[in-house]
């Protein structure tokens, strides 16, 4: 008799048991991130990032008691090192779990790659709205928005605060984030504003070292507002040679990335313009702000960086707070010590964490929905560079493309009765 | 296209020809004399930007005032000169004048991609700014246009005082027509007595301080990061090529051409602002393969 | 002069034993073909650096006149794009039909650029090479909804003889082809170079004038030349475009250009086996040193082409050559 139980235990625990997996001595994870390049102003803060999570991680016991190991791919040495690296990586077994990239280009190289490869990859940073919009992957998730509601939001604050203007300008960075940002942005504005007139259209190269001639002829053509979505050192220069030529006195800009340059710009940002973080991320975040977690995240980085977070740091705790409650989702859901991919991939679904932000969600389509923070610039002398006041944080549901739906289209669709149902909460500063 | 526009166009094209012409002087000034085509002219252009910003970043951390960020730049690019420059020319090119040129060209190249990674040692990925020296110039506004008096005004006259110098310096003092003599025929200038090796060795230092200078007067006007020497050097070929290979004056007017295509092209159809340089250098090589002010050379039989 | 025109001189016998070279040719090959089987990691990054290998062969064939092109980077990235158009004219064309069609684009665009440019030498034809090459650069960055701007167009895994392959097998094939057009089209470069066409051709780099009074067009000599160098550029165009199954304005950029003339003359300057060689050892000082050593890279890069410049002028052929010279004379002597 009770050898009869014991083979129906074994039975029952046979078919979870033939698909769970060995507990690793370590989980290890493989991030691609930009350490040269003029995008490592978004990949060296994530990596500095990435290793203090890893550090918390695993003091606090890692994942069900395995500790997590990081390896970091630079996408700086271009898509062919890229590809091979990542490849190696995962077929060497380096890598359990794939987190890449920052650049969009990478992403669409490396979504069907880690398809093939079957291999789960977190796209932690990248922008472009179509991966899931023109294909299914099942093993590629993304742990953060898209350039959809991004540019949403950007428009939706702008119309809240400044709502009767009627001329408007670009200038951005040509290559697909530059032109497609705009693509969603214009289409947006023009459905939901349509007396808007766009007076001029500028896509100086990436990595354009001056702006000179787009601001003579910005000024001639004297906007109500100029939007860009550029960053880095393209955002810094064209700010920094605006505010020294008045420009931004003349015109509010619009500036969706711009929390990324907050310090670096200093005092060159003059107060009231419009200041965008891909998300809602910022080292004061004022939902956050106190809690025990962000802010002892907050001084850790500072105190090794020497930087305030900017939200390629909030990107990339969203990925790890992402892995850690997948895997926690699929021990549980089956009942195993460790989960097998499959298993992993599975619990994906409806997943729901938090990072240093609001919680995040996990679509049916993998496409995350994350809320959006957007402000307008102080310089309040509470730091030596500007911060933000009049904060909105949107509801990433309401903003982000419906399931199945191609962006350009839904937004184009959209009129001026969906800025009012929007959820909106707002924090002074 | 109104007169207004033109002359706003004009302005931008003036300012932003001033500073790529610095840096075309020295790239064709070393060709003129050594016929080398140093492609990590572009690097020593970056790195007197990084240089300067450095420079005057510390002084006025100090408590110097921000006019101090002129002398500086002077200093950069006299570092970049001697210190670079100097040990380049010294080490590398002296071992291969008798070399092709293509081993000359890639041994600049190979120095280039070495100085690419120093800079990166040296100073990060972060792209830096300062902009004392211009601010402390002011602006003037124009037709409603404010333009910086450091773009429009100082550039245009700094360019215009290297040129007329530079002419001065090779026509008029010894060492200049010493310079000059070793470019014409460096056997006789040997056998005259004229140091060649010194000749080559000074040249190299002011045309890798004149890079060093173009670069220490645009930190002021933009970001400083990784990878600014690779555009700006294919920008001098263009200058340099489309000119004539060693022609200091047709630097100047090429310089003038390129710097107002590009401005009246963003004026008018911004999408082939980049496109312009290169445009005008294709027309001109073809229909005048010695460049605009180039003389044919003489073929060897 | 010496460096390069001992290796251009057609006449020359083959240094070392005939036999002992081809054997070590054979054997190099061989162990290529191995890879795929003893070392799969291995097999992409081979891959890519056959596929420059091919590009650089086409650099090699201009060193052998004596003139060297900082734009053959545009024949590399008018084939990839022709291809990747391709691709996304016709979903599912044929892995040979792309081949060829990148190819043909190649050498048309050779044929129209090389009318211009074989009238200049020396650092002339270097420059407006360079020129042609930025502006197709500005086009495929600044024409955003055609090319898709500095991101690039993807270039989706064509089929093979009609059959879908799934990513192992097909890179497998890729992989067998790329070294059947090494193989193809170095012998072909190699007895072009021993023919009347190929000799009047190299002839320009010692004496182009004796051409003129022999009753030659050395522009035609160099146009036939410098087809052959776009030809082989858009080969190996066509491979890395379909091998990274993205392409990108980079392709176009003048430091790839450079990188070219750079692995030749590391290879060994106007050798064929040279090309492969300095782009196998290029790929991997490349990858490895930016996975291990991220931030000195092009450093070592750098180094590696100065020490090669200055002590060892032919390159690592010339080095492995002089190596089976002593070997062949010592067996001599014996």
């Amino acid at each position: 008799m009770k050898k009869l139980l014991v083979t129906s235990a074994l039975c029952a625990a046979l078919p979870m048991a033939a698909s769970a997996a060995e507990k690793p001595e370590a989980l290890k994870i493989g991030m691609t991130t930009f350490l040269t390049g003029p995008a490592s102003v978004f990949g060296v803060p994530a990596r500095d990032a990435a290793e203090i999570l890893v550090e918390d991680i695993n003091a606090n016991g890692g994942i069900n008691g395995v500790p997590v190991e990081i390896t970091f791919i630079d996408e700086g040495a271009g898509a062919e090192a890229l590809t091979s690296e990542y490849r190696r990586l995962v077929e060497s077994g380096a890598a359990e779990v794939m987190f890449a990239s920052i650049s969009s280009g990478n992403c669409q190289t490396i979504a069907p790659l880690a398809e093939d490869l079957q291999v789960p990859n977190f796209m932690w940073d990248c922008g472009t709205q179509k991966i899931f919009e023109e294909n299914d992957y099942s093993y590629v998730f993304r742990t953060q928005a898209n350039a959809a509601p991004e540019m949403l939001a950007a428009v939706a604050y702008l119309l809240k605060t400044k709502p009767d203007f009627t001329t408007i300008a670009v200038v951005n960075q040509d290559y697909a984030w530059g032109r497609d940002s705009w693509d969603i942005f214009s289409t947006a504005l023009k459905a939901m504003k349509p007396d808007v007139e766009v007076v001029g259209e500028f896509f100086p190269k990436f990595g354009a070292p001056d702006f000179s001639t787009e601001i003579s002829r910005l000024q001639a053509l004297r906007p109500d507002v100029i939007l860009s979505t550029s960053w880095g050192g393209d955002l810094d220069t064209f700010v920094q040679q605006a505010a020294q030529r008045g420009l931004t006195n003349t015109s509010t800009f619009v500036l969706p990335l711009a929390e990324s340059s907050l310090e670096r710009l200093g005092s060159s940002l003059p107060a009231g313009h419009i200041v965008g973080a891909r998300g809602d991320h910022y080292f004061l975040h004022p939902e956050r702000r106190d809690d025990d977690d962000f802010k002892a995240f907050m001084e850790k980085y500072e105190a090794e960086t020497g930087d305030v977070s900017v939200y390629p740091v909030f990107h990339a705790a969203q990925a790890f707070a992402a892995l850690q409650a997948a895997y926690e989702k699929a021990i549980a859901d089956n009942g195993v010590d460790w989960p097998s991919k499959e298993q992993l991939v599975a619990a994906m679904d409806g997943l729901e964490f938090q990072g240093l932000g609001r919680p995040v969600k996990i679509r049916e389509d993998n496409q995350g929905v994350e809320d959006q923070l957007m402000g307008t610039s102080v310089q309040a002398g509470d730091y030596p560079f500007a911060t933000l006041e009049n904060i909105m944080i949107f509801d990433g549901d309401e903003l982000t493309t419906p399931v199945g739906e191609v962006s350009i289209d839904w937004v184009g669709g959209l009129d001026a009765s969906f800025l009012d149902g929007l959820k909106v909460d707002t924090f002074e500063n | 296209m109104n007169l207004t526009i033109f002359v706003l166009a004009l302005f931008d094209g003036i300012a932003y020809a001033a500073l790529v012409f610095i840096v075309a002087l020295g790239l064709t000034l070393i060709f003129g004399v050594m016929r080398i085509l140093n492609v990590a002219h572009g690097s020593l252009y970056a790195i007197g930007a990084y240089a300067t910003v450095s420079l005057t970043g510390a002084f006025l951390a100090m408590g110097f005032a921000p006019v101090f960020a002129f002398p500086l730049m002077l200093v950069s690019a006299i570092l970049v000169g001697v210190l670079l420059g100097g040990p380049i020319e010294w080490l590398l090119l002296r071992r291969i004048y008798d070399k092709p040129e293509v081993l000359q060209l890639l041994v600049t190249f190979a120095v280039f991609m070495i100085l690419e990674d120093v800079q990166r040692l040296a100073w990060g990925s972060q792209p830096y700014f300062q902009a004392a020296a211009l601010q402390a110039l002011g602006n003037v506004t124009l037709f409603g246009v404010t333009y910086t008096v450091y773009q429009l005004i100082l550039l245009p006259a700094v360019a215009l005082t290297l040129l007329l110098g530079l002419r001065f310096f090779l026509r008029r003092t010894v060492i200049g027509k010493l310079i000059l003599a070793t470019t014409e025929d460096r056997e006789a200038a040997q056998s005259i007595g004229i140091d060649a090796d010194k000749v080559f060795l000074l040249t190299f230092i002011v045309g890798a301080a004149l890079a060093g200078l173009g670069g220490a007067l645009a930190s002021p006007t933009t970001s400083i990061l990784p990878g600014m020497g690779a555009d700006m050097i294919v920008l001098s070929f263009a200058v340099v090529a489309t000119a004539g290979l060693g022609q200091i004056e047709g630097a100047a007017l090429t310089a003038l051409l390129i710097g107002l295509g590009r401005s009246f092209a963003v004026y008018v159809w911004p999408e082939t602002a980049v496109l312009v340089p290169y445009l005008i250098m294709v027309l001109v090589l073809l229909v005048r393969p010695e460049g605009l002010f180039g003389s044919p050379a003489a073929r060897k039989i | 002069m010496d460096t390069v025109s001992s290796a251009a001189r057609p006449q020359a016998p083959a240094t070392g034993a005939p036999g002992l070279r081809l054997l070590a040719t054979l054997l190099a090959v061989a162990a290529l073909g191995a890879v795929p089987f003893v070392a799969p990691t291995m097999q992409l990054l081979v891959n890519l650096a056959l596929a420059k290998g091919l590009a650089v062969m086409g650099v090699t064939v201009l060193l052998r006149a004596g003139q060297v092109s900082f734009g053959h980077a545009l024949y590399f990235a008018v084939a990839a794009y022709g291809g990747a158009f391709l691709m996304a004219a016709m979903p599912g064309a044929d892995l040979l039909l792309l081949l060829v069609a990148g190819v043909a684009g190649a050498t048309l665009a050779g044929l129209l650029v090389g009318l211009f440019v074989v009238r200049y030498r020396g650092i002339f034809f270097g420059m407006l090479n360079l020129a042609f090459s930025m502006i197709f650069w500005s086009i495929l960055e600044k024409f955003y909804h055609i090319t898709g701007g500095a991101d690039g167009i993807r270039l989706p895994r064509p089929t093979v003889l009609g059959m879908e392959l799934g990513r192992g097998d097909f890179e497998l094939v890729l992989f067998y082809l790329s070294i059947a057009l090494m193989l193809g089209l170095g012998w072909f470069t190699i007895r072009w170079f021993a023919s009347p066409m190929g000799q009047l051709f190299q002839t320009i780099k010692t004496n182009e004038t004796r051409l003129e009074y022999l009753g030659v067009s050395p522009r035609r000599a160099l146009l036939s030349g410098y087809l052959l160098s776009a030809l082989l550029c858009g080969a190996g165009g066509v491979i890395m475009g379909v091998a990274q199954g993205v392409v990108t304005p980079e392709y176009a950029w003048w430091i790839r250009s450079g990188e070219m003339v750079f692995i030749a003359v590391l290879g060994g300057s106007g050798s064929v086996q040279g090309a492969f060689i300095g782009a196998l050892i290029y790929e991997f000082v490349r990858t490895y040193a930016s996975a291990f050593a991220g931030d000195v890279w092009q450093m070592l890069l750098g180094g590696f082409l100065l020490v090669i410049i200055l002590f060892a002028p032919r390159g690592v052929i010339g080095i492995v050559e002089a190596i089976g010279r002593r070997t062949a004379r010592s067996e001599d002597t014996r």
